[in-house]
């Protein structure tokens, strides 16, 4: 397999862009339908250049036009913004009040960085097979409450390339909500609060919130396997006291002197669990600390905040920032995703047939579509990322069976 | 609002006046377009603003809709003639000035983020306070009115998610959902009860006991309002334009709220080698652990950047200083000079005007410090009275000296909320003070006042002077500081308040990129 160096990026990129990046999926996202007037048109893309130049207010007539745009300029990373009130190309001619974000897909960025409190095997950008349950129990949190609390249909899990993932809410209620809603929904979602100076981060109140009651059953199926066994959190004294400074001071002095009595971390946690019998809240809380999703809201809250796109490669590793398959989430594996010299590779081995089928399932209207990635280890993330598109085109055929009236009415 | 003089309607005829008013509250969605002369809307406005004035002291020292509290604003209401009772039958004229007095102040008040805040804080106030007064039936008829009567759930249903809706709800008992009416109110109209958790949602749904539909009122309310004033500002130049308006808006509007600490006279006057020692000497907690933060871990992250820079620009830092301080010390860790140019420099220039939408940011105060953008893994900003363990509180007090009895003062204010009062007391013990005389409601007014006590120019026992450059109305500053200390005391409401004020936009590179 081919290892990955940040300096054949220009040499791998033209390649990818050209014959591998999924353009046609990609460009049925963004179109939704054409749900309303230039609604594609009106897209920010940003593109980061060699260099971190970064160009902002990118967009473009047509996803033709975008492939064009980016096999020529072979953007280093592509970032999606909103959907403004005017071509952001055309920032600059229109009055400085009016140009605004009017849409985008709810967002969410978990990044591992901000578990550095809570992680023993790796720390800042590192990840590692034992952190990433951290993930995958953030997903399983996260997706829940917008499906069952919040009653969103369409959401896109990704992987973001290094140390974390996103989510794109697409549903067509939601690209609509304003920056107070996303903020309040992201309060809805969030347990863990305060920063450095802060050492007790979840406090539950003395009800317990379906909500909170639905997460934990999520965080209890990992506990034990994750944060006992895997990070060893009462593994030696310096964890194990951190974990204490959690316990009420009345509990605190009977363990510290009983813990060191004791082999390993889950034999600790059971004594901790017998000292706090009735004290369900201290257990739960110490579980959340550990376990419980961390959101950037910041990357939520603003309407005009631009995410990494999907299928958009990550500069530094060079993986390619794939959808996630809920359906398969325990077996995601982020070091199995395919990295772009990997991907130029399998392309090579198979590029000596490549101009004979690509005759054959050649679209004429369409003669640069990229199909490459066909025959490569992308196919089968490029496939969730249609299902995705498949079933927002169902949600769109029910609730706009004559799109094209409703088109006129914007 | 128009200033026109084409208006046709003057008076109502009196059978048609109820029409136009059929509540004694409202949600001031269509602006008066009668013609009333200048005495006249000069007295409304400052009728108004009395009015508000006795809301936000009130507020602060009285629990909101407590007898007390009832009871004086009622008697305020009576005596400035505004609508107090819901159901006086002929109130035209109350009803009439209510209106046309909240469009007044609007103007006055569009104009920035703080006076917004300010603004609608008391209006928000206000008409809870109204809506309390209204009896079942008028509530239902009021909802009705503004299009907010959500459905009922039926019995079985309630059945069904009983543990849902009891463990939703605090203060619940199991058997008081039986008799309580719960309404489905769509998530989008229930942002405030998202934001705190606090009742069931289903499938994008909150189901919201009787109690709590004045929050789905007010949450209607506030959006409009919120709404409407950005609309009022950018349509203001026109009002400005016309000059008997010009000065008594201007002069309504800094009526209440204290100076912005944005332009300073001193500007330029620090070096960047004086920091260290003033970070110990006169900035306020929270600027010293920012200071502290980016010296050791050479970096801050945005929230921190946001803070201490505009802090750093109020007190006096030029742009070139303000890149020259903040390179120098990344540059000491894991970001090059190139990177921080390409990432870093950007959002300075922004927070000085010069870039984006090219608006001089304001030095954040305490209470947008206490109750927007709460610090998460890995920031050092905030308030470090309210966002501090208790126990890291204390260490860190003790290293810098502070007697222990002073400690325990200032950890039994911030138990009880007072984080401003705590940081208050913080100044009088770093500063041998028995009692500041003014209170506190800015990083930078703590600075301004530091240095003067220091450099000796003020004498603070002799006098209860105000800050320099406070505004004329003596009570001005003392009351929106006692405003501010109280809004971090009251419930999430206010804090959500504040966070709708937050749709204001920073448009900088760093912002808008998500580094992974």
């Amino acid at each position: 397999m081919a290892e990955f160096e940040p300096g054949s990026l220009p040499d791998l990129l033209p390649l990818y862009y050209r014959r591998v990046f999924p353009f046609g999926p990609f460009g049925r996202w963004l179109r939704y339908g054409d749900v309303s007037k230039n609604y594609f048109q009106r897209r920010e893309f940003s593109f980061t250049l060699h260099d971190d130049i970064y160009v902002r207010y990118q967009s473009f007539n047509t996803p033709q036009e975008l492939e064009k745009e980016i096999q020529k300029t072979c953007p280093y990373k592509i970032d999606i913004g909103a959907v403004y009130s005017h071509r952001p190309i055309q920032h600059n001619t229109v009055h400085m009040g009016a140009f605004h974000a009017q849409e985008k897909e709810l967002v969410f960025d978990i990044d591992m960085t901000d578990y550095d409190d809570v992680r023993r095997c790796c720390s800042s950008a590192e990840i590692c097979s034992k952190c990433w349950t951290l993930m995958t129990i953030a997903i399983r949190i996260i997706d829940r409450a917008l499906v069952e609390d919040f009653g969103i249909k369409h959401r896109l899990w990704v992987y973001s390339g290094r140390r974390g993932v996103h989510c794109w809410v697409c549903d067509d209620f939601v690209r609509k909500w304003s920056t107070t809603l996303r903020s309040a929904a992201v309060e809805y979602l969030t347990l863990v609060k305060g920063g450095e100076e802060t050492i007790k981060k979840v406090t539950l109140a003395d009800s317990i919130h379906p909500f909170v009651r639905e997460s934990l059953n999520v965080v209890e199926e990992y506990f034990e396997e994750y944060a006992l066994v895997g990070q060893d959190i009462l593994g030696n004294k310096d964890s194990y006291d951190k974990v204490l400074a959690l316990v009420p001071e009345t509990v605190r002095e009977t363990l510290q002197k009983e813990f060191c009595k004791k082999r390993d971390s889950v034999q600790r946690w059971e004594l901790l669990k017998n000292k706090t019998e009735k004290l369900n809240k201290v257990r739960w809380e110490i579980m959340l600390q550990y376990c419980f999703p961390r959101l950037d809201i910041n990357v939520s809250k603003g309407i005009n905040h631009l995410l990494k796109s999907p299928f958009s490669v990550h500069p530094k590793t060079g993986r390619i920032s794939v959808p996630i398959d809920l359906r398969k989430l325990d077996d995601f594996d982020p070091f199995a995703v395919p990295t772009i010299s990997q991907l130029c590779c399998e392309l090579d081995k198979t590029g000596n047939d490549q101009g004979e089928e690509e005759q054959k399932d050649g679209v004429p209207e369409s003669p640069r579509r990229n199909r490459g990635y066909k025959k490569t280890s992308l196919a089968p993330y490029v496939k969730v990322f249609e299902q995705f598109l498949e079933e927002m085109d169902k949600s769109q055929k029910r609730e706009h069976p004559k799109a094209n009236d409703i088109q006129m009415d914007f | 609002m128009q200033f026109s003089g084409r208006r046709k309607l003057l008076r109502l005829a009196g059978d048609r006046r109820g029409e136009v008013y059929p509540h004694s509250l409202q949600f001031y969605l269509q602006p008066p377009t009668e013609n009333i002369s200048l005495a006249e809307f000069e007295n409304f406005a400052v009728d108004r603003l009395k009015l508000l004035k006795v809301v936000e002291n009130l507020g602060v020292s009285y629990v909101k809709n407590s007898p007390n509290y009832v009871q004086k604003l009622e008697a305020e209401l009576r005596k400035l003639k505004f609508p107090y009772r819901a159901l006086i039958e002929d109130d035209y004229d109350a009803r009439r000035k209510d209106h046309i007095s909240h469009f007044i102040l609007r103007l006055a008040y569009c104009q920035s983020e703080d006076l917004r805040r300010w603004f609608i804080q008391q209006e928000m106030d206000l008409f809870r306070y109204r809506f309390h007064q209204l009896n079942d039936q008028l509530v239902g008829k009021f909802l009705e009115y503004v299009n907010l009567a959500y459905d009922a759930i039926d019995a079985t249903e309630k059945t069904s998610i009983t543990d849902k809706l009891v463990n939703s709800t605090p203060g619940f008992i199991d058997k008081k959902v039986g008799e309580m009416v719960f309404y489905k109110v769509p998530f989008c109209d229930a942002v405030d009860l998202v934001r705190v958790r606090r009742v069931y949602f289903h499938g994008g749904y909150a189901y919201v006991p009787h109690q709590d539909i004045i929050s789905i009122v007010l949450n209607n309310y506030r959006t409009q309002l919120s709404k409407a004033l950005a609309l009022t500002a950018r349509s203001l130049p026109i009002v400005q334009a016309d000059e008997r308006l010009q000065p008594l808006l201007s002069h309504l509007s800094h009526a209440y709220v204290g100076p912005d600490y944005n332009v300073q006279k001193n500007t330029g006057k620090i070096s960047l080698e004086q920091i260290d020692a003033l970070s110990v000497k006169s900035f306020p907690l929270c600027m010293r652990q920012l200071h502290k933060s980016l010296r050791d871990n050479h970096h801050l992250r945005h929230g921190g950047r946001m803070q201490y820079g505009l802090f750093l620009k109020g007190i006096g830092l030029t742009l070139e200083q303000a890149l020259q301080f903040w390179k120098s010390e990344f540059i000491k860790g894991k970001i090059d000079a190139d990177k921080f140019d390409k990432g870093y420099a950007y959002s300075i220039r922004h927070n000085y005007g010069k870039e984006g939408k090219r608006t001089d940011y304001t030095p954040f105060s305490c209470m947008k410090i206490i109750l927007s953008n709460p610090p998460g893994q890995g920031d050092y900003h905030g308030c470090p009275f309210r966002h501090s363990d208790p126990e890291l509180l204390k260490q860190k007090l003790q290293a810098y000296k502070i007697p222990s009895a002073g400690i325990s003062q200032i950890l039994d204010l911030v138990k009880g909320v007072h984080y401003q009062l705590a940081c208050q007391k913080y100044f009088e013990l770093t500063h041998n003070v028995d009692d500041i005389g003014w209170s506190l409601n800015h990083p930078n007014q703590y600075f301004i006042e530091s240095q003067q006590l220091l450099s000796g120019i003020k004498e603070i026992k002799k006098e209860q002077r105000q800050p320099e450059n406070s505004q004329p109305k003596q009570s001005s500053q003392k009351s929106i500081n006692t405003a501010a200390t109280a809004t971090t005391t009251t419930t999430t409401t206010t804090c959500s308040s504040l966070n709708t004020m937050e749709e204001m936009e920073l448009e900088g590179l760093d912002d808008c990129f998500t580094e992974d």
